[in-house]
């Protein structure tokens, strides 16, 4: 192969390489929601209550403890689970019972669910029971939306402002 | 895996024998994939620095101030923002090529497992700093890819609180987020640098930098591409709307799909078990380790050229540890000898000629010795006859030149054609065993052991120790470096050197034939003095 026919094939070679990088660099184009849907976003952490009850220790019993582990008020380590639905135009959408994070099962509760919908008008009710009881819930909210396509619809509780929060 | 790995040498082979015609052997980019690796870091790292100099970290800022290079300065940090982006695709594709091809060539085992094993997590790091990248601009691609990144993580029960919870609504995001990430951005590029290095430990004469002509090629490649079609922005990220279609950059974000048409599980369990895979594919299946070289000492005067010479960087000169008047000596480490002999072809010592006592080189392969290999030649040359005798010294990682149905040859094959101390081509041609001598092995750029055929090359030039000898006539030497998908080239070079053969007049008796005991060690300038 003459040097002019060499260069002009690498010039070839180089063309299709930076073709090859270019066409990959920007695509094919990736449809991640379609455009008729709007998205909610269920997500929260929720630190629940002490599952039983707290002990205040006798004097005695104080004691009998090593100085530096005299607490008078003993309160179990572990978490109560919760319970959470997401209702959607009545229909139940999602629902999880939400254990304690950690290896004690002393940390938070949480969740994080992308729920895609038709964009338009729906009624999303969101419920939350994170106590002892078995029946009812502790927290509900219930809220008529118009969600336009592509909207990010987020859910977040936060327990000292009321509860659920709608974003 | 054995059928996939010929596939894939095959492939190489084939595409690479073209590129050598277009690029030439000392051109060609497939020699040079680890070497435009390192070329397209620096570029990225290179055009990064400007970048930072005029990037913003704040919400808001960030994107304005990369529109801002985009458009309005385009001439300049619009072109270095592209040539970052580009040159960042272009290494991801070096990078990988390059793994497939040492794969491919069964260079990843024994010995150069530590190579193999530090390059992955560089595959690791490569990815994350173009994902962290991508986070910076904060369009809408950063968003989709900063929450799909977040939640992602959040599978792995470590986190207190879901971190994708910092993009759930406008109101959870900061500026100091984007200072987090430029910092990570910075970062995770200074510890792919610092594997970099280490991942050429171990490798003697490495090849960092690409040939000029290929950097020069490559850049202007780059360039052209970056005023053509600059990198640019997708909408401002905005958290309150879901990123509907997105020009993903597929070189690094292929996995972002993968994740939602899977599961986040189900990607974790892929590089989890992908990465556990490459890191012990050097041990599968296991291969017993052939015996390494060892060091004669009673032949042995430190003259370093086995240590120089040594692809893997395998030899050590040491404190000479025997009463023997000279300085140093050589010192094999059994871990990183790969057993391909190019030592012995560089040892002094290791001459055929030898007569008096035993020939016992200054080091050696154990599993085949210089004496063998003498051995090996005065059989091969017993069935030869007539005026076209060849005996060729090969390699066992290209073809045997006895299967090429060429009549009067014969081989001898060797882990590596450097093996062979060139003072083999005038053994054979002094001493009447054949009429020619072939040398083949490996293609140059495709040496089994990275630099057999170039120091051959330099040996047989007399640019190299231990030098052919001038008196060797050099009509009588073929070289050849063939791949093995290059069998007919092969044997049409060799009838032809054959057919050369039979035209030239026999040479008349050498005196070195009757010489005895040729070799003198000398302390000062140990060379292979006949």
């Amino acid at each position: 192969m003459g040097t002019g026919m060499r260069y002009l094939a690498q010039g070839i070679v180089y063309t299709v390489f930076a073709v090859a990088i270019y066409i990959f660099s920007i695509g094919p184009t990736y449809t991640h929601l379609e455009s008729d849907k709007a998205m909610i976003k269920l997500s929260f952490a929720h630190a629940t209550k002490p599952k039983g009850e707290c002990k205040v220790l006798t004097r005695e019993e104080l004691a009998k403890l090593a100085p530096n582990m005299r607490r008078p008020k003993i309160c179990p380590r572990e978490r109560m689970k919760a319970y959470v639905e997401l209702e959607l135009d009545g229909k139940p959408t999602y629902q999880s019972v939400l254990l304690p994070t950690g290896f004690h099962s002393d940390g938070a509760v949480r969740v994080y669910e992308r729920v895609p919908v038709p964009a338009g008008k729906h009624t999303i009710t969101v419920r939350m029971r994170d106590t002892a009881r078995e029946n009812g819930f502790d927290y509900e909210v219930t809220r008529e939306v118009d969600m336009v396509p592509g909207q990010n619809f987020a859910i977040d509780f936060n327990a000292p402002k009321g509860g659920f929060i709608f974003e | 895996m054995a059928l996939l790995k010929f596939i894939l040498r095959y492939v190489f082979m084939t595409i690479e024998g073209w590129f050598d015609k277009i690029f030439t052997v000392r051109w060609n980019p497939f020699y040079y994939l680890g070497a435009l690796g390192y070329f397209y870091f620096w570029v990225v790292a290179a055009t990064g620095v400007y970048l930072f100099i005029f990037m913003d970290t704040g919400l808001t800022e960030a994107y304005e101030s990369v529109e801002y290079m985009t458009h309005d300065q385009w001439y300049l940090a619009g072109v270095m923002r592209s040539l970052h982006r580009y040159a960042s695709d272009a290494m991801v594709v070096m990078v990988m090529m390059h793994l497939v091809r040492e794969f491919a060539y069964d260079k990843y085992r024994g010995g150069r497992w530590f190579s193999w094993v530090t390059g992955v997590p560089m595959i690791w790091l490569v990815f994350a700093s173009g994902v962290t990248g991508y986070w910076l601009v904060w369009d809408q691609l950063a968003q989709y890819i900063a929450i799909a990144t977040t939640e992602w993580l959040d599978w792995l029960p470590i986190f207190g609180e879901p971190i994708a919870r910092n993009f759930i609504s406008p109101s959870h995001l900061d500026d100091r987020f984007f200072t987090l990430m430029i910092f990570i951005h910075i970062a995770l590029p200074l510890i792919l640098l610092f594997i970099m290095w280490f991942h050429l430990q171990r490798i003697n004469y490495s090849k960092v930098n690409p040939v000029r002509g290929l950097a020069v090629g490559t850049m202007l490649m780059l360039l052209v591409l970056s005023f053509i079609e600059p990198a640019v922005s997708h909408a401002p990220a905005d958290l309150s709307v879901v990123p509907a279609s997105l020009n993903l950059d597929w070189y690094f974000l292929w996995a972002f799909p993968l994740i939602e048409w899977t599961s986040e599980g189900a990607i974790w369990g892929f590089a989890f078990v992908g990465t556990i895979f490459l890191i012990i594919i050097p041990w599968l299946p296991p291969r017993p380790k052939e015996a390494v070289a060892v060091v004669n000492l009673d032949n042995c005067n430190g003259c370093t050229r086995c240590a120089v010479d040594c692809p893997f960087n395998a030899i050590s000169m040491v404190r000479r540890s025997d009463d023997a008047p000279f300085a140093q000596e050589a010192k094999v480490d059994p871990d990183m000898c790969v057993s391909c002999g190019i030592c012995v072809g560089s040892c002094p010592t290791a001459t055929p000629f030898r007569r008096r006592g035993e020939l016992v080189p200054g080091i050696e392969l154990p599993d085949l010795t210089v004496v063998q290999l003498r051995e090996m030649a005065e059989k091969a040359s017993v069935k030869l006859e007539g005026s076209e005798r060849i005996i060729a010294f090969g390699c066992k990682h290209a073809i045997d030149p006895e299967n090429l149905g060429q009549k009067n040859l014969g081989s001898v094959m060797m882990p590596c054609v450097a093996m062979l101390p060139p003072s083999f081509v005038d053994f054979v041609l002094s001493r009447d065993l054949a009429d020619g001598v072939v040398l083949t092995g490996c293609r140059d750029g495709e040496c089994h052991y990275r630099l057999g055929a170039q120091w051959m090359d330099e040996r047989v030039a007399g640019d190299r120790d231990p030098r052919l000898r001038k008196r060797v006539p050099r009509e009588r030497l073929l070289k050849v470096w063939a791949a093995p998908t290059d069998r007919n080239m092969l044997a049409q070079e060799i009838a032809t050197f054959a057919d050369q053969l039979g035209n030239l007049e026999k040479p008349i008796e050498s005196p070195a034939q009757n010489q005895t005991d040729p070799v003198v060690l000398d302390t000062d300038n140990a060379k292979e003095t006949v």
